[in-house]
Order: structure tokens, then C-alpha cells, then sequence
């Protein structure tokens, strides 16, 4: 029978709700933690509709993304003349001949390491650029923001600004939202195509490819490889834009550790700006305390992020800087000193907002008129920039002493050595002569040591204790040497082969080990 | 009991505390009540193209699974829409290497195998491919190094039997050593000296001593010397040299088939060992017979055509 006692237990604005007994003693709510009422496992990504902003900043910005872009799209079609028997395209992986090519820099699969140095120099110095200057690589000139740039410039142009494209967005599909979507959909698709198609010149040589492509008469991964980058790019930059750095990006949580209290970050000096007033002259008037936040949520409309600047640093912020642009736009208008949001370290931070706290905002604000500079001389950045210089140092000196010939020695593993009808001992060798020089070379191999000892080659049976031997260009030639020792010293010793180049002196030396039994000979 | 756990530290619900609504200040996130030691978890939502792009992996694994060999059976696995299967993938690449060998393969199967040798692309060909059928063919008796054993030739070292050039190693190797069926197999026999009376115990011990000699091995033995011309120097030669016509080794070198040791070489005098090699020209194609008659010759004692250690017994 539904009673009082029941209806009482569930209406919801009852303080005795829950209770399992009127009467009993009171037994607290046992409601299920992770009831589906309470939470939501998943949230919807909420659109961004960032505003036009004007400024120094945006300035600096947009020549970057004009100059990364073209650097993109423009490298694969810079020739590099390096005689017939090399491909002229400066900066070309050549995945089927195995080799890169950059500039006048030639390297070999065997020589990877060079990439690995320029990726460990390039991690380091990310971690200086962030220490000094934060997430600067994350506000300028990580592609994801790059490209978002240019995506919502598109979806400018076509869309409209912030309102017009907001309200766009939340009205029924009519057939001007149609039109619109289906243009710059068409739009950036035709920016992603172009983004996944300039990446595949940098793997084959560009005109040709380009004619290839446009023909259908390309390899297939040719076609998939800009498909799938075509669409990432469309995806990531069209639609998911600050989910990318939010959620899929390691980077963001690194940071952390990159930072110190002498970083530049993107601040909101709330010292200054506390407590803020949408009516200050009212507020002003009636004797409140007010500062220069006119709380117009310019730097919120602008953040291409979507989190509001003046809640402190934040995981989200990528330090793009176009909430410092549309601040700044704002206090000139109101005629109030730019910097109300600012680049700024965390010690210059706590400094000025010492002194607004003691000595009053304005002296704080005349403190705070010089630009905030990070201090760049400190144990952490000398650290990384001296890693960083070492490890290029050291690749300058390797590329410059990177000779042309090398060689390669193994020993033959089974068998170990044979014995010859006259006692004598015979051992083979694998060698690998390298020719990286663009044309064909003449080498002279030579035995160094073993004075007793003779070889040949498999092509020239000839004994001898030096040969000639020609290496074609930009390859590598395998060449089968025997080396005999006489019955009497058929001994095991080290010795080496020693290559030379004759036209440079250029020479590698490799040792190598005769092996033989044991036992001497009497 | 519904504490129990509560003191170790494991996380429990904490009755005691209304979690509705609670926002954690700093972060200003609700928390989902859970706690561990004062330390509260956030509600942090995921991101709902997460749970799609979760759901995509498994759209993905079930197309998968109905397109491509997926699902293992007893004996086999499903097979797939597709019809595609890695094995069958490798087999069409080899047919394709095959298909783009195939006039190089015809040019060895025609050409002298001199001729063969002489050509650098062919001879590369040969020389790989020789290594291949070696190790199916050959490995079993002369040993994965090709160094061979004891009654098992050695054809790395220029020492050879038969003969070390290109054609007298091809023609070992089409039709065999002592192999009944084919007639032009390489076939000789030493008489059992010892077996069957021709020599007694002393006359062999002391033409053992004399062969030792003959590689410098053990000191001179006339006796042994007068044995070894009237028995052993028809075939073997007057100073030990060896005849290839008959297949008989060359006894005044350091390389040995049955092993150096008196014993050895007393027991072969006594009662001969014959080994034997097939025919392999019965067995396989003649370019594959010439492939590897060029890699036996690269390992690196193989003989010039007409040279000076080709002609049979003609050693120094």
C-alpha cells in the first residue's frame, strides 16, 4: 500500500530521501556510485568557433604557416644536379635504392645513424625551445596546429566569422547550410588531397610522379599513402583540431617536465586584471575595487582551444598567443596599457602580483611595462643546448670526414680454414667494397701483415699480395678473396686488408683473422 | 562487512560521505566519490570519438575476419572471402621470380658450362643457385660447409679425385661416382689387397710406412718402396701421384679421404672402402647439374680447363 512514508522516501527534495525505514534509525544513501543518472562515461566534443583576431602574434603566425606550408609543398620540386648516375631531386628518399638524399648530403641505410642524430637533435631541441619559451613548437609550428590554421581560415572565408558560423552550425539543414558545408568540405578536401599528395614526392621523383599520378598510372601505394594522409588531414585539422592536442598528443603531458618558473608561458595577470568588471565606471562609481579585465571574453572567443585563459595554464593551452593579440586589441580600446594577458614567466608573474599585492596594481603595471624575458641562461637550457650542440658537432664532423670508399670483411664460417695438397692453409672472405662516389672507381686491395701470405679473388686466380679492383658507382660490390699461408707458418694470426683509393688516398683499413689449426708444425 | 577491505587501503565506497554533485575545487571536475586514501577520482569524461573509433576497431575486425583467413580450425583455418592466403601470396612471387628468370635459366640449360662461367651475370646466377641445390641435395654427405668427412670428399681444398675443372666436376655430378644404373658413372675399384691374400700383414704394414713417406709424413721404407711399385704404382702412380682416368687419389699430399692415420690407411689396403655418389642427372635438371658444378668450383679449388693440376696425374 503506497503511503505517506513512501511518498516521502521518494520525493527527491526530501531530506529524509533514501531512508530505508520511517522510525529506524537513519541509514545513509546507498545509491549505486557509478549510476548512469550521474555521469556521463562520454562526452561529445563541443565545436570551436574561434574569432578573427589582429595582432602582432596573429602577424607572426600567419608568415609562419605560409612559410612551413611552402617549405611542405615547395621542397620535393628543388632539383639537385648530381651527375647521371644520381637522381637530381634535392630532397628525395629513395626506398627502393635505399638511399637519401638531401642537398649535397648522400646517405646510406648502413649510415641511418645520421637520422637518428638529426631526430635526437630534434627532441632536444624541443625540450630547449619549451624551456625557454614554452609550448612554442605547439602554438607555431606543430603541423596539427599549421594546418588547423589553415582549415579555419577556409571555414572563415566561407562560413563566416565566430556568430555567423556558430549559428550556422546549430540551424536545421537548409539548403544555404548545405551549400556552404558542401563548399568547404570541397575546399578542404582539396587542401587534404594536396597535403597527402605532397607527401609521396619526397619518396619518387616529383614531376614524374605528379604525371603519374594525374595519369593513373602510379603505384597503387602511391594512390593509398595520399588517401590515407588526405584523409587524416581531413579529419584531424577539419574536425577533431584541438582533440588531437587534448587527448591523442603526447606531447601536452610532457611538458610538465620541459617547464620551470622561467619559461615564457601565456599568462593571465590576474593581478592586474582582478576583480574584473563589466561596468567599471558603475562599479568605480560606487566605490569598488576593479581592475583592467573588462570581461569581454575576447580572449575566450578567440582560443582556438576553447578554455578561457584566465583560469590559469592549463593542460589545453598550446600557447598560440592569439588570446594575448585579442586582449591586447581590447585594452588599447579601452585605453589601457596591452599585457593584461601576456607572454610571461611564472617568477615575473609572482613578482608583479608581490608588488600589486603590496605596492598597488599601478606600480606593478609600470614593473611589468618591459617585456617579460625568460631567462635563458640556466642550468636546464645550457644542458640541453650543450647535448644539442655536441650531438650536431658531432654530425657536422662525421658528414664532412664521411669518406667515399668502404669495405666490409667476414670471414667465411664454415669452413673455418682449408688445407691445401701441399700442407698449406687456405681461409675465404666475404668483402663488401663501397663506392659512394658518383662514378666508377678503380681500388687497390691490399694484404697489410702475413708478410708469408698470398691472395686472389675469385674472378683472378692470380697469387698476389695487391690487386686492382673496379667498384661500378653508388653501389656496392661483393668480392670473394682467398688468402693462403704456407705449410710451414700455417699458423692462426691477425692481419688486415687494407683498400685504397688512388685517386684521393683515401683508405680503410679492416682487420681480419687467418684462422688455421693450432698445432705448429715442426 | 561492508568495510571489510577498508582498512588495507583497498578502495571502497565511502558510505559515509554524500558523493553527489561533489566537484573537486582545483580542477573544478566532479568526482566519481571513488577515494583511495584521501585521493578522490576526477569524472573526467572521455571523448565520445573515442568510444566510436572503439567501436570502429571492432567493425574493422569483423570485416576482417569474414575477408581474410582468420578463424584456426582443427586442421586448417577458415579461408576468407577474398581467398587470400599468405602461403599462396609467396608462391605467386616465386612464380614471378621464376617467370622473369626463366631465359637466364635457359641460357644455363643450353650453353657449355664453360660458357656459363665465363658470363658474370650467369655465373652470379649459378653461383647462388648452386648454393641452394647444395644445401637440399648435397649437405647430407659432404657436409653443410661442403668440407665433407672421412670417406666423404672435401671440395673445398685442390685436391679432386676426378678432376677439379668445370666440366670434369659437372660430369662427377651428372652421373655420380660408382652409381649402378648409370653408365657413365666414375667407377673403379682397388682390390682388397689383404682380403683377399694378395699381401700379408707385413707387406701392407710396410706399404703403409712407404705411403707416409710419399707426403713426407714417416720415414722411408724400401721394403714398402718395392711393394708399392709392383702393387700400388699402376693406378696410384710411381711417386704416388695420383691417376683421375681411375679415380685413384694421390697418395703424396697433405689432403686425405680415409684419414691420415696408419690404422686408416692399413685397413684400406687390406679391405678398400668404396664410397659412392649418385647420378644426380637422374634426379635433377641439367641446368641445376651445372649450377652446381660452378658453385662446387667457387668454393675455391677449382681448376682451369687445360691447366697444369687438370691433366690427370700430371703432378709434381
Amino acid at each position: 500500500m503506497a503511503t505517506l512514508i513512501d511518498t516521502i522516501r521518494n520525493d527527491p527534495r526530501s531530506p529524509r530521501r533514501g531512508l530505508q525505514g520511517v522510525g529506524a534509525e537513519p541509514v545513509r544513501s546507498a545509491e549505486p556510485v557509478n549510476d548512469r543518472e550521474l555521469r556521463s562515461d562520454y562526452e561529445a566534443r563541443r565545436h570551436i568557433f574561434p574569432s578573427r583576431v589582429h595582432g602582432a602574434f596573429r602577424r607572426i603566425k600567419w608568415t609562419l604557416v605560409a612559410l612551413l606550408l611552402g617549405i611542405y609543398w615547395g621542397t620535393p620540386w628543388i632539383r639537385w644536379d648530381r651527375g647521371p648516375a644520381a637522381p637530381d631531386q634535392a630532397v628525395l628518399l629513395d626506398l627502393a635504392r635505399r638511399r637519401f638524399y638531401f642537398f649535397g648530403i648522400e646517405i646510406w641505410p648502413q649510415e641511418f645513424y645520421y637520422v637518428a642524430g638529426l631526430l635526437i637533435m630534434a627532441a632536444l631541441g624541443l625540450f630547449l625551445v619549451t624551456s625557454v619559451a614554452g609550448r612554442a613548437w605547439c602554438g607555431y609550428a606543430c603541423p596539427q596546429t599549421v594546418w588547423t590554421d589553415l582549415f579555419i581560415a577556409v571555414e572563415r572565408l566561407v562560413e563566416g566569422d565566430r556568430n555567423a558560423r556558430a549559428k550556422l552550425d546549430a540551424s536545421p539543414w537548409t539548403l544555404t547550410k548545405i551549400r556552404k558545408r558542401l563548399t568547404l568540405w570541397s575546399l578542404w578536401l582539396v587542401i587534404a588531397a594536396a597535403t597527402g599528395g605532397a607527401w609521396v614526392f619526397y619518396f619518387a621523383d616529383a614531376p614524374t610522379l605528379l604525371v603519374d599520378l594525374v595519369s593513373g598510372t602510379a603505384a597503387p601505394v602511391a594512390y593509398t599513402t595520399v588517401a590515407l594522409l588526405a584523409a587524416t588531414t581531413f579529419w584531424l585539422a577539419g574536425f577533431m583540431r584541438e582533440q588531437v592536442c587534448t587527448y591523442m598528443c603526447p606531447w601536452p603531458r610532457i611538458q610538465g617536465a620541459m617547464l620551470d618558473e622561467h619559461s615564457l608561458i601565456v599568462t593571465y595577470n590576474d593581478w592586474r586584471g582582478e576583480p574584473r568588471s563589466r561596468h567599471a565606471k558603475k562599479a568605480i562609481a560606487a566605490g569598488r575595487d576593479v581592475g583592467d579585465c573588462v570581461d569581454c571574453n575576447a580572449c575566450v572567443a578567440a582560443c582556438p582551444m576553447g578554455i578561457d585563459i584566465r583560469n590559469g595554464q592549463q593542460l589545453e593551452c598550446i600557447t598560440c598567443a592569439l588570446c594575448i593579440d585579442a586582449c591586447n586589441r581590447i585594452m588599447e580600446k579601452v585605453g589601457k596599457p596591452r599585457g593584461l594577458v601576456s607572454y610571461s614567466t611564472l617568477a615575473d608573474y609572482e613578482r608583479h602580483a608581490q608588488t600589486a599585492a603590496t605596492l598597488g596594481r599601478d606600480t606593478a603595471r609600470a614593473e611589468q611595462r618591459g617585456p617579460s624575458i625568460s631567462k635563458v641562461l640556466r642550468p636546464r637550457t645550457i644542458l640541453y643546448f650543450g647535448l644539442w650542440a655536441t650531438i650536431g658537432v658531432a654530425m657536422l664532423v662525421a658528414l664532412a670526414a664521411r669518406g667515399e670508399i668502404g669495405m666490409t670483411v667476414l670471414h667465411d664460417r664454415a669452413p673455418l680454414f682449408t688445407t691445401l695438397s701441399d700442407g698449406s692453409v687456405r681461409n675465404g672472405y666475404e668483402l663488401k667494397l663501397v663506392n659512394k662516389a658518383g662514378e666508377p672507381r678503380s681500388l687497390a686491395l691490399a694484404i697489410q701483415g702475413l708478410p708469408d701470405a698470398t691472395m686472389w679473388t675469385a674472378e683472378n686466380g692470380e697469387r698476389t699480395r695487391s690487386a686492382v679492383v673496379d667498384v661500378p658507382p653508388d653501389s656496392v660490390r661483393d668480392l670473394r678473396v682467398f688468402v693462403l699461408r704456407p705449410a710451414a707458418n700455417a699458423a692462426p694470426a691477425d692481419f688486415a686488408f687494407v683498400l685504397t683509393d688512388p685517386r684521393s688516398n683515401e683508405t680503410v683499413v679492416e682487420d681480419a683473422r687467418f684462422e688455421a689449426k693450432e698445432v705448429t708444425r715442426k | 562487512m561492508s568495510n571489510i577491505g577498508a582498512d588495507e587501503g583497498f578502495p571502497r565506497v565511502p558510505e559515509s560521505e554524500p558523493h553527489r554533485g561533489e566537484i573537486d575545487q582545483p580542477t573544478g571536475t566532479a568526482t566519481t566519490g571513488h577515494e583511495w586514501d584521501g585521493i578522490k577520482e576526477l569524472n573526467t569524461p572521455m571523448p565520445r570519438w573515442w568510444l566510436w573509433v572503439f567501436y570502429a576497431t571492432h567493425v574493422w575486425a569483423l570485416v576482417y575476419i569474414v575477408l581474410f583467413p582468420a578463424i584456426p580450425l582443427l586442421k586448417d583455418s577458415t579461408t576468407g572471402l577474398l581467398g587470400w592466403h599468405s602461403r599462396s601470396e609467396v608462391a605467386e612471387e616465386i612464380d614471378t621470380a621464376a617467370v622473369a628468370r626463366a631465359d637466364q635459366f635457359e641460357r644455363i640449360r643450353n650453353l657449355p658450362i664453360e660458357q656459363v662461367a665465363d658470363d658474370e651475370t650467369l655465373r652470379n646466377l649459378a653461383v647462388r643457385g648452386g648454393e641452394s641445390a647444395f644445401k637440399v641435395n648435397c649437405v647430407q654427405c659432404h657436409g653443410a660447409d661442403a668440407a665433407g668427412g672421412i670417406g666423404f670428399a672435401n671440395l673445398n681444398d685442390d685436391d679432386w679425385i676426378w678432376g677439379g675443372s668445370l666440366e670434369a666436376i659437372e660430369q662427377t655430378i651428372a652421373h655420380g661416382v660408382r652409381h649402378a644404373g648409370d653408365d657413365e658413372t666414375r667407377l673403379s675399384e682397388m682390390p682388397a689387397f689383404g682380403r683377399d691374400g694378395m699381401l700379408d700383414r707385413e707387406q701392407i704394414a710396410a706399404v703403409t710406412r712407404h705411403v707416409l713417406s710419399l707426403s713426407g709424413a714417416g720415414p722411408a721404407d724400401p721394403a714398402g718402396a718395392t711393394v708399392f711399385a709392383d702393387n700400388c704404382a699402376a693406378c696410384h702412380g710411381a711417386s704416388g701421384e695420383g691417376n683421375r682416368d681411375v679415380g685413384a687419389p694421390r697418395l703424396s699430399d697433405a689432403v686425405w679421404l680415409y684419414s691420415s692415420d696408419p690404422a686408416a690407411i692399413r685397413a684400406q689396403i687390406h679391405n678398400p672402402k668404396h664410397g659412392a655418389m649418385p647420378s644426380w642427372s637422374q634426379r635433377l635438371d641439367p641446368a641445376t647439374v651445372k649450377q652446381l658444378a660452378i658453385y662446387v668450383h667457387s668454393l675455391g679449388g677449382g681448376e682451369e680447363e687445360g691447366s697444369r693440376e687438370a691433366s690427370a696425374g700430371a703432378i709434381d
